[in-house]
């Protein structure tokens, strides 16, 4: 069609109109068949926010659970853990927080809702590992005389203190990552799902 | 502007130089002269072509999602039929997907069909095209075996006993038989193996062989040129170019004209998918919506429409022969109605192509052959009944005569002279 | 040569029509009101022995319900509102006491489908078609599913039937229903079931119509550009 010299524009419109709506209907008929390989609703269901009671967990006792198939940590921050973060403020490489690895409403000193209550998805930021406890403090844990709890990663070695802040020089690049979560009550908390509805 | 298109070019020039992109472009569609003078009939090919290109995209998205496994789970479901349930409620657009898929089979059988009928009308089976013919009807081959172990994967009540029985054919096989089906099965019934090795020949197994066969189709096709209505070489006379007089370059006049085709074609099918994707329990049998239970056979069994008229073959022959069994004649019947097709470029001994030069008895033989197809087709759904065998076996008469008695009528016949050149409509 | 034509197709045709099946009622269709119903008829009388486990209960949005009233009037067993409609009753002992273990109920009406009716037609038919027949070792019988091995789930409301010598049903005790409230209350569980079986199919023919008017849209276009290039071709 191109090599005609004097261009028939009627055709030329037609040929537009019709490779347009062609094209339309083309990204119409994809788009079903790409979204059919996001989440399906038996995905959303099992992914679903799953309600914990920690009402047996004592001061400095961790617990871990489920949410869309990643370890959720639960911790009940002793005094004295809640005061080890003042002194690791200085060795984290994010010790405000600026990075958007948690909803806005603890994006605070302890990185929680209840400052003894840290809830945080067990998955280093490196690569995907699931870190190691390590929340008693001293020589004892095996890291460092001076280690003043929190956790190591088995896999590069990234250690993140007891507000899942990642120390500097570190494989890791940021903070663990705090899921949505609310309290029901003092023994109950939904984690997936905040006041928001997210 | 002109820059841009400088560079567009410069781009091509660069590919063409390692990969002949332009001359492939030319050689099958930009200067690919075909006959001007195709009718409907012509639109089967093209339109076969985009239900498989359908089937595979849909199927690769249900491998996704769909489970080939025979146990059951905590709802007593064997697993891989409550994982087409999922596909229909719980994947997003899942219920779309596999609708196409389900539709695009049936559709894939009804371009076959008429796609061979055009064959039948204009001769293009005829020389030269005897190899384009050969590898058409591998294609036909390998798309019942894409059907039958495609069938399977549902895992309901009709795909299980509709298995059941085509795998128990093979054992009329003598001395080899009963050893053939068990190894098919891979199970003393058709089970769990069975279904893992249907999945693995239906999503890649077959589907491999049949893209290369429908490449050596096409190919062989542009090598000796399209047929025509008229059943006329083209290529007879050519302008001072080497291009034949009554051809036009395949792009754009058959893009354009195909591109009308298909969306009629489309709109055909968005119907069965939209309003009624069972397809009056021609498409999806309802009884396929019970999970197979290898325990109780539903009350009337028949397989998918597309096969019915060779399994109708096969019910029709109900006495033994030369010391084999009924059963073993049955098979051999049903095999010989798929498997003559192959002979039919040497069958054929007119001396025109074209159903419009040939002479009365060739007319009312294809009737009777399309009529007895048909018939044995929708006898193939019924339940056999003493009066309907015998219809059934009548059909059958005139399917095999149609072909055996071939060389003998396509020479008697009175034909009429092909004309030099493609006439118009 | 037509007349040979329709001579050959149809006497055939006359060998092959079919023989008469049993004669089904027409489903009523109902409203979102009557989903809902229907929807709670079947988790107080179905749910306990049937599954319908590829259906989610957060799907009942679809008519109309939200995820509390889902969670407060329907769900008895499960606890999250996006879990399948599965019973907690174990095969085996389904199997002990009823001969065959009561089959899921997912796609019932689509597997029931026929000839004869759709399967909406048969289970209307069906549910209210159960009879007295000491024979039978649930002491029910049913004239479109014989010698069925459950008993009669909705005997309370309906009443029990028994079958006459003129082969129908004559009531011999009334329920709880009428039998006009008794078959309004048997429309609106078939009318859920029906959508069970198929949950997108409301969706589906909506979408339908619009693939079918941009369809038609682009023939238009489609034709109007064969006819330009093809008016060079003579």
């Amino acid at each position: 069609m191109g090599s005609d010299e004097k261009v028939d524009c009627g055709r030329r419109r037609l040929i537009v109109a019709t490779a347009a709506v062609g094209g339309v209907a083309g990204v119409v008929t994809v788009v079903p068949l790409v979204a059919s390989m996001m989440p399906s609703e038996r995905a959303k269901a099992a992914g679903a926010p799953v309600e914990v009671d920690i009402s047996k967990l004592a001061p400095g006792q961790m617990m871990t659970v489920e949410w869309r198939g990643k370890p959720v940590w639960i911790i009940n921050r002793s005094k004295e853990m809640l005061a080890s973060l003042k002194k690791t403020d200085d060795q984290v490489s994010d010790p405000k927080s600026e990075k958007p690895m948690q909803p806005e409403y603890c994006k605070n000193e302890a990185r929680s809702i209840k400052p003894e209550i840290f809830v945080a998805v067990g998955i280093c930021t490196h690569l995907g590992c699931s870190p190691t406890e390590k929340l008693a403090s001293g020589a004892e844990s095996g890291i460092a005389a001076d280690w003043p709890g929190g956790f190591i990663c088995p896999c590069h070695g990234s250690t993140f203190d007891l507000a899942g802040r990642v120390y500097k020089s570190k494989p890791a690049p940021d903070n663990l990552e705090v899921p949505p979560y609310m309290f029901l009550s003092d023994a109950k908390i939904v984690i997936g799902e905040d006041k928001k509805g997210a | 502007m002109s820059t841009m298109t400088d560079k567009l070019q410069g781009l091509l020039d660069w590919v063409d130089e390692r990969f002949p992109l332009t001359a492939n472009w030319k050689a099958h569609l930009a200067e690919y002269y075909a006959p001007k003078n195709f009718n409907f009939w012509y639109f089967f090919g093209s339109l076969a072509l985009l239900v498989l290109v359908n089937q595979i995209i849909t199927g690769i998205l249900l491998t996704m999602h769909y489970k080939p496994d025979a146990s059951l789970n905590g709802s007593g479901v064997p697993v891989a039929f409550a994982s087409v349930e999922y596909i229909m409620r719980d994947v997003p657009w899942g219920w779309l997907i596999r609708y196409m898929h389900s539709t695009g089979a049936s559709a894939f059988f009804i371009v076959v069909y008429l796609h061979m009928f055009r064959g039948l009308l204009y001769g293009s089976h005829r020389k030269p095209r005897e190899l384009i013919w050969i590898f058409g009807m591998l294609i036909f081959l390998m798309l019942m075996a894409e059907a039958f172990f495609g069938y399977l994967l549902p895992w309901g009540q009709m795909s299980f006993w509709g298995a059941q029985v085509i795998v128990n054919m093979f054992s009329a096989i003598p001395f080899i038989g009963p050893d053939l089906s068990l190894w098919l099965r891979g199970d003393f019934v058709v089970g769990d193996a069975t279904l893992n090795r249907f999945f693995a020949f239906h999503v890649i197994a077959v589907p491999l062989v049949l893209v290369g066969l429908v490449a050596a189709h096409i190919l062989a096709l542009h090598e000796v040129g399209s047929n025509n209505p008229d059943g006329v070489e083209i290529k007879k006379h050519k302008d001072a170019n080497g291009i034949p007089l009554d051809g036009i370059p395949f792009h754009p006049y058959y893009t354009v004209k195909d591109i009308v085709g298909v969306v009629v074609f489309l709109m055909v099918c968005s119907v069965v998918i939209f309003f009624m994707p069972e397809g009056g329990g021609y498409f999806l049998e309802y009884n396929n919506f019970i999970p197979a239970n290898p325990l109780q056979t539903p009350q009337h069994i028949a397989p998918v429409w597309y096969f019915t008229p060779y399994y109708s073959v096969l019910r029709s022959i109900t006495y033994p022969l030369f010391g084999l069994e009924a059963k073993f004649w049955g098979v051999i019947g049903m095999g010989a109605a798929v498997v003559i097709f192959f002979l039919l470029p040497w069958l054929d001994r007119s001396p025109v192509k074209s159903i419009r030069y040939k002479g009365p008895i060739y007319k009312t033989a294809l009737t009777l052959f399309v009529i007895s197809f048909a018939i044995l087709g929708y006898l193939g759904v019924l339940p056999p009944t003493p009066g309907r065998t015998l219809v059934a076996q009548i059909c059958s008469l005139i399917y095999f005569a149609f072909f055996i008695l071939m060389p003998v009528y396509s020479k008697m016949d009175k034909c009429k002279p092909e004309p030099e050149r493609v006439t118009g409509k | 040569m037509k007349k040979l034509f329709f001579a050959l197709i149809f006497a055939p045709l006359m060998v092959c029509a079919n023989e008469t099946e049993v004669h089904l009622d027409k489903a009523p269709a109902r409203d979102a009101a009557g989903l809902q119903n229907g929807a709670k008829l079947f988790v107080n009388y179905c749910l306990n022995c049937h599954s319908a486990s590829y259906m989610r209960y957060n799907r009942l949005q679809d008519i109309g319900l939200t995820d509390q009233q889902i969670k407060d009037n329907l769900m008895f067993t499960a606890d999250k509102v996006g879990e399948p409609m599965t019973i907690a009753m174990r095969r085996a002992e389904a199997k002990q006491w009823f001969g065959v273990p009561p089959p899921d109920l997912s796609v019932v009406s689509r597997s029931r489908t026929s000839e004869a009716g759709s399967g909406a037609d048969w289970l209307y038919t069906y549910l209210r078609g159960f009879y007295r027949d000491e024979s039978r070792p649930s002491g029910w019988n049913n004239v479109v599913f014989s010698n069925v091995a459950m008993p009669h789930a909705l005997w309370q409301l309906q009443g029990e039937q028994v079958m006459g010598a003129d082969h129908k049903l004559k009531l011999a005790k009334p329920g709880k229903l009428t039998a006009k409230e008794y078959d309004s209350a048997v429309a609106d569980l078939v009318a859920f079931l029906q959508y069970v079986g198929e949950p997108v199919a409301q969706t589906r023919k909506q979408l339908g119509v619009y693939v079918l008017l941009f369809l038609a849209g682009f023939f238009v276009l489609a034709y109007a550009l064969k006819r330009e290039f093809w008016k060079d071709i003579h």
